[in-house]
C-alpha cells in the first residue's frame, strides 16, 4: 500500500509547494528581505544598547549634597598627648601619639559600620562584627579585610588640624606641633 | 426565605448587566463550570478541573496560598502606610513615630505590615522546602522552580528595601552594610553601590531610591512572576500529589 505516496503525487497543493522550493533560489526580494530583517535587527540592539546607556547616566547623580571630604578637625591643644579622639559626625580619630598627631579612617573596612575607641582595652572595636584594630589602624582580631585607613593630616594656617578623608597614606606620616 | 434570595440571585444572574460581565450564564453544566473559569481574566490562570486530592491539607500544607495571602496583606497595609509617609530625610523616621503613636490604627497597620513580612519570608522558604522534599521541582515543573527561585529573590529585596525606609539607627547600618555587601562584587562593585544608593553614603538619595523600589518596582516584580507562577501551575500539569497510598 502506498496511499501516501499517490496523495502526495496528486495533491495540487504539495505540487505548488514544490514550485515554490525550486523558486526560492532565484527569489529577487530575498536580498532586500534580509537586508532589512538585519537593518531592523540592528537598529533594535542599538536602540537597546542606547536606552541602557541612557538608564545608567541617568541614575548616576551628577550632582551630590555630601558631606565634603576635607574637615577641620580642631586645635592640636584640644588633643591631650597619648588620646584617641572620634569624631562620629566627620567619621575620623584624631590620635596625639608620640612622634606626633595622625588621623584613622574610623569606618570599619568589613562592612562599613563606624568604630569606637574603647580606652579600657586600648583598641578601636566595631559594634557590627566584632573586628578590632589598635591605635595604628592594624586589626587584631575580627574579619576585617584591611586596616584602618590613615588619613593626610596638616595645620592650617589659622592652626587648625585639617583631614582629607579622599587621601589615604600609603605610609605613616605624623603631624608635629 | 432562603428560596426567594436564591431565585433573586438566579434573576440578577439571567440579567442582561449580569451576562455581559458574566459570558458564561448561570448554568451549572460542566460546560459552564469550565467557562466560568476560562473567561475570567484572574481565574483563567488556574485548571479548570482538579483533583479533589489536590485541596487536601497534605500535599502542599497550603503553603504557597498562604504566602498570597501575606502578599495580599503587605499591599493592603503598605498602601495605606504610604498616606502617612514621606521619604525624605528626616521626615521619615518622624512620619514612621507618628504612625505609631499619632495616627488612629497606625501602630496595627505598621506592625501588621512588619509581621505579615516575617510572615511571607518564613512561609516562601517553607513553600520552598516543601516543593523540594516532595520532589515538585521536578520535570515538567522545573522552570517553575526558577520562576519560584526568583520570587525568592524579589521577596528578600522587598524585606531589604522596607527595612531603611524607617530611617532609624538600625535600617541605617543595616543598609550600610547590606550596600557594602554589593560593593564586594568584583570589578562592578563599587559602581553599583554607588547606583543602588545614589550617592557615596547611606542618605536621602538612598532613602528615596529605596523607597521606589520597594512601593513600585519590587511589587510590580512580584505580581508578573506571582502570575506567571500561578500559570505555569496548570501549564505544567497542575500541582503535584503524589499517588495515594489509601485503595
Amino acid at each position: 500500500m502506498s496511499n501516501g505516496k499517490i496523495e502526495a503525487q496528486n495533491n495540487p497543493l504539495i505540487g505548488q509547494q514544490s514550485t515554490a522550493d525550486s523558486r526560492k533560489g532565484e527569489c529577487e526580494n530575498c536580498g532586500r528581505r534580509e537586508f532589512f530583517a538585519k537593518l531592523g535587527m540592528g537598529s533594535l540592539i542599538v536602540a537597546g544598547v542606547g536606552a541602557g546607556l541612557f538608564t545608567y547616566e541617568y541614575f548616576s547623580p551628577n550632582v551630590l549634597f555630601e558631606a565634603p571630604p576635607i574637615v577641620k578637625a580642631g586645635k592640636p591643644d584640644q588633643f591631650p598627648p597619648g588620646s584617641v579622639t572620634l569624631d562620629p559626625q566627620s567619621g575620623i580619630y584624631m590620635i596625639n601619639g608620640p612622634k606626633g598627631y595622625y588621623a584613622l579612617g574610623a569606618i570599619c573596612t568589613h562592612l562599613g559600620c563606624l568604630t569606637a575607641w574603647k580606652p579600657d582595652l586600648d583598641l578601636i572595636a566595631c559594634p557590627c562584627h566584632g573586628s578590632r584594630f589598635n591605635r595604628d589602624g592594624v586589626k587584631v582580631a575580627g574579619p576585617a579585610p584591611q586596616p584602618l585607613p590613615w588619613l593626610k593630616v596638616w595645620l592650617s594656617d589659622d592652626g587648625y588640624l585639617m583631614v582629607d578623608r579622599s587621601n589615604i597614606l600609603k605610609a605613616q606620616e605624623f603631624v608635629k606641633v | 426565605m432562603p428560596s426567594t434570595i436564591k431565585r433573586e440571585l438566579e434573576r440578577i444572574k439571567a440579567s442582561e448587566v449580569w451576562r455581559s460581565i458574566f459570558r458564561s450564564g448561570s448554568g451549572t453544566s460542566n460546560l459552564h463550570r469550565s467557562q466560568a473559569v476560562q473567561q475570567n481574566v484572574f481565574l483563567h490562570l488556574f485548571s479548570v478541573k482538579i483533583r479533589s486530592r489536590v485541596l487536601d491539607f497534605k500535599p502542599t500544607w497550603y503553603l504557597g496560598a498562604l504566602t498570597l495571602c501575606t502578599f495580599f496583606i503587605l499591599v493592603a497595609t503598605g498602601i495605606l502606610l504610604m498616606f502617612y509617609y514621606h521619604p525624605s530625610v528626616p521626615q521619615a523616621y518622624s512620619d514612621m513615630k507618628d504612625l505609631q503613636f499619632v495616627v488612629s490604627s497606625g501602630v496595627f497597620l505598621r506592625n501588621l505590615h512588619r509581621w505579615s513580612a516575617h510572615a511571607m519570608v518564613f512561609l516562601v522558604f517553607a513553600h520552598m522546602f516543601k516543593v523540594f522534599y516532595r520532589g515538585a521541582y521536578r520535570p515538567p515543573r522545573q522552570f517553575n522552580w526558577v520562576i519560584g527561585v526568583i520570587l525568592l529573590l524579589v521577596t528578600l529585596l522587598l524585606s531589604y528595601t522596607g527595612y531603611l525606609l524607617p530611617w532609624d539607627q538600625l535600617a541605617y547600618w543595616a543598609v550600610t552594610v547590606g550596600s557594602n555587601i554589593a560593593k564586594a562584587v568584583p570589578l562592578a562593585g563599587s559602581k553599583m553601590r554607588f547606583l543602588l544608593l545614589g550617592g557615596n553614603e547611606v542618605n536621602a538619595n538612598a532613602l528615596l531610591r529605596f523607597y521606589v523600589l520597594h512601593c513600585v518596582i519590587l511589587p510590580l516584580t512580584a505580581v508578573l512572576l506571582i502570575a506567571i507562577h500561578f500559570w505555569r501551575i496548570r501549564k505544567d500539569g497542575g500541582l503535584h500529589v503524589p499517588e495515594s497510598k489509601k485503595p
